[in-house]
């Protein structure tokens, strides 16, 4: 017992220094280790907005050109951020989209209301700088004046200038709202069901 | 710096004036030369740099921005700290919170007084210069445990009180540690003992005999424990107490705390310097005593610096240990092996009265071979990590 104690005793002793010793080895060969900080926001070789991932949930944007007023994102909203005014034209029986605002300062981001949307119109932006002196100013209103909704045609979008914004729409769409794995999954489901 | 004073008085320079005007003047005008000229600098550079190294360490960059490097950051902290509010709670104890800073820089800007920077710069070279100086320092457990007590709020009071069983704790093997070189060199006197050394490194205490090589490294242990250092600094301890004895300090106050802590960081090097490591001892390469002590000031500077370095370098790779390891530590390790020490120098100096070539030219070969040791595990990691190297330590 005591001779186990006396031993103990040393290989403490030896332990801390072995251990310090390698400790600071470790730590030494970080002083020649390139530094990983991003110098925010004015040392950046490119704007960070521009490196991050077409995926990324940064601030709402809404693209009316596509837009065809389903206001499946108005409902999906889990806090209500999203406001879409659109009545139907008395004389040319289209629908009109008056009003489109998104209260940017309620946002969390959740990207259900992307998710949902038929057209990619509303999409996730990698844009996040939003601070601005008022929550009044923090409500992004995308309607100027009216504006008559999308109708998905039959025969596929050839107006050249809304085509690639459907397909940009789409092309969201399918990396936002279905990643692969969903897709795989909805396969399987159908193959379980046949 | 008396014998200086004294020429000046022969030769006529303040006549009529009584010898203890011209002392006490001579005194204060020392005392603010080296507080603002040497101790603040030092102390603010020290924390700027400290950051840097943490930084690189981490993989960070650190304080960049305020002049070339982030150099004057420092400068911008110690004005943003001098201008805030110097809040005293309601229920503090007015007198005692208000004082207790002072102590505390109180404690270790005394400590210049006996610390040299060459061999005719010092202020005073006391014959208990080494007494003086531990006994100064624990003007610094008075301080903390004022602050401790006088902020009247539970955080403080632990962080005082640890600091006060540790600062008191750590005395001991401290103290220990530098009985041997007082044996070594027969004096107390700071600039004694580093004439009693040499300017090769076989010459320094530290590599006298492996009593005193131990002893080097167990004072730097407990000098940092009792400068409440990482991984010792339980008494400020963040993820425990806030900010320990501190909690309740805010802007002027608040910087004298870390002035000290910054400028007892070098005390620390200085000491360690002077007692092992050679002091400001240069070979005689100049007759010119002005160049001469130029390059010893130099000498003693950058080895007193290599030990901050050190010790930034410590902060940033151990982590933070319990009050019962602190404890154990103290009393059953270090304590022991200062005994072991003290005796072990005593009969080595009965047997070998001059000391042992072989054993002083070995333990210098020993720290290579260690260095070396070092480096290769240090290109081990960096070979095993393949990280992207970057040399240069500005960004
Ligand atoms: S991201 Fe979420 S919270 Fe924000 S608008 Fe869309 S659904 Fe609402
Ligand atoms: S943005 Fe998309 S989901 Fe919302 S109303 Fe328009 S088409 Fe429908």
């Amino acid at each position: 017992m005591a001779k186990n104690d006396i031993a103990r005793y040393f290989k403490n002793i030896k332990d801390a220094v072995a251990t310090i010793f390698e400790g600071m080895t470790v730590t030494c060969s970080h002083f020649v280790r390139k530094p990983y900080t991003i110098q925010y926001p004015d040392r950046v070789p490119v704007r960070i907005q521009d490196t991050l991932p077409f995926r990324y949930r940064g601030i709402l944007e809404v693209d009316l050109e596509i837009c065809t007023g389903c206001l499946a994102c108005e409902r999906a909203c889990p806090i209500d951020c999203i406001v879409i005014d659109a009545p139907k034209d008395q004389k040319t029986k289209e629908m009109l989209l008056t009003r489109f605002d998104i209260d940017i300062a309620k946002c969390m981001y959740c990207g259900l209301c992307s998710e949902v949307c038929p057209t990619g119109s509303i999409h996730h932006t990698t844009e996040f700088e939003g601070a601005d002196f008022s929550l009044e100013s923090m409500i992004r209103r995308f309607v100027k004046a009216p504006v008559v909704a999308y109708k998905a045609k039959k025969e596929g979008e050839t107006d050249p200038v809304v085509a690639p914004i459907l397909e940009r729409g789409m092309r969201y769409i399918q990396e936002f709202a279905e990643p692969a794995d969903m897709k795989k999954l909805k396969a399987e489901q159908k193959s379980a069901a046949a | 710096m008396q014998p200086f004073i004294d020429r000046l008085i022969a030769n006529g320079a303040f006549a009529g004036m009584p010898v203890e005007v011209v002392y006490a003047l001579m005194m204060i005008l020392f005392g603010v030369l080296v507080v603002f000229g040497f101790f603040l600098p030092i102390a603010g550079v020290t924390s700027w740099l400290e950051r840097r190294v943490w930084a690189r360490i981490q993989s960070r960059i650190g304080p960049n921005r305020v002049g070339p490097q982030g150099f004057l950051q420092w400068l911008a902290d110690g004005i943003k700290l001098l201008l805030k509010e110097d809040i005293v709670p309601d229920a503090a104890d007015r007198p005692l919170f208000l004082f207790a800073p002072y102590f505390v820089v109180w404690g270790i800007v005394a400590t210049f007084v006996v610390i040299p920077f060459s061999s005719s710069l010092i202020i005073a070279d006391m014959n208990v210069g080494i007494l003086y100086l531990t006994a100064v320092t624990a003007l610094v457990v008075v301080g903390v445990l004022m602050a401790g007590w006088a902020s009247n709020n539970k955080w403080s009071l632990i962080g005082g009180i640890r600091s006060a069983a540790q600062i008191i704790s750590y005395e001991i093997p401290a103290s220990l540690a530098l009985l041997p070189i007082v044996l070594l060199s027969g004096t107390l006197s700071t600039q004694g003992i580093i004439a009693a050394q040499g300017w090769a490194p076989w010459h320094w205490f530290a590599f006298h005999n492996p009593f005193t090589f131990i002893a080097a490294f167990m004072f730097y242990v407990a000098a940092l424990a009792e400068g409440n250092r990482t991984p010792f600094d339980i008494p400020e301890a963040e993820s425990e107490l806030v900010a320990g004895f501190c909690t309740e300090y805010s802007g002027f106050r608040y910087l004298l705390f870390f002035m000290a802590e910054w400028g007892n960081l070098y005390v620390i090097g200085a000491v360690a310097t002077l007692l092992f490591f050679g002091g400001w001892q240069v070979p005689a390469w100049t007759s010119n005593t002005v160049l001469l002590n130029i390059s010893q000031f130099g000498v003693f500077f950058l080895k007193s610096y290599f030990w901050v370095f050190i010790s930034m370098w410590v902060r940033a790779t151990l982590p933070r240990v319990r009050v019962d390891q602190l404890m154990i530590l103290c009393w059953k390790y270090l304590v022991p092996i200062g005994f072991m020490n003290l005796i072990g120098t005593a009969i080595w100096m009965v047997v070998w009265p001059q000391g042992n070539r072989v054993v002083q030219y070995g333990l210098v070969i020993l720290t290579v071979a260690v260095l070396v040791q070092f480096s290769r595990r240090v290109r081990f990691h960096l070979r095993r990590a393949r990280p992207e190297l970057y040399y240069s330590p500005a960004i």
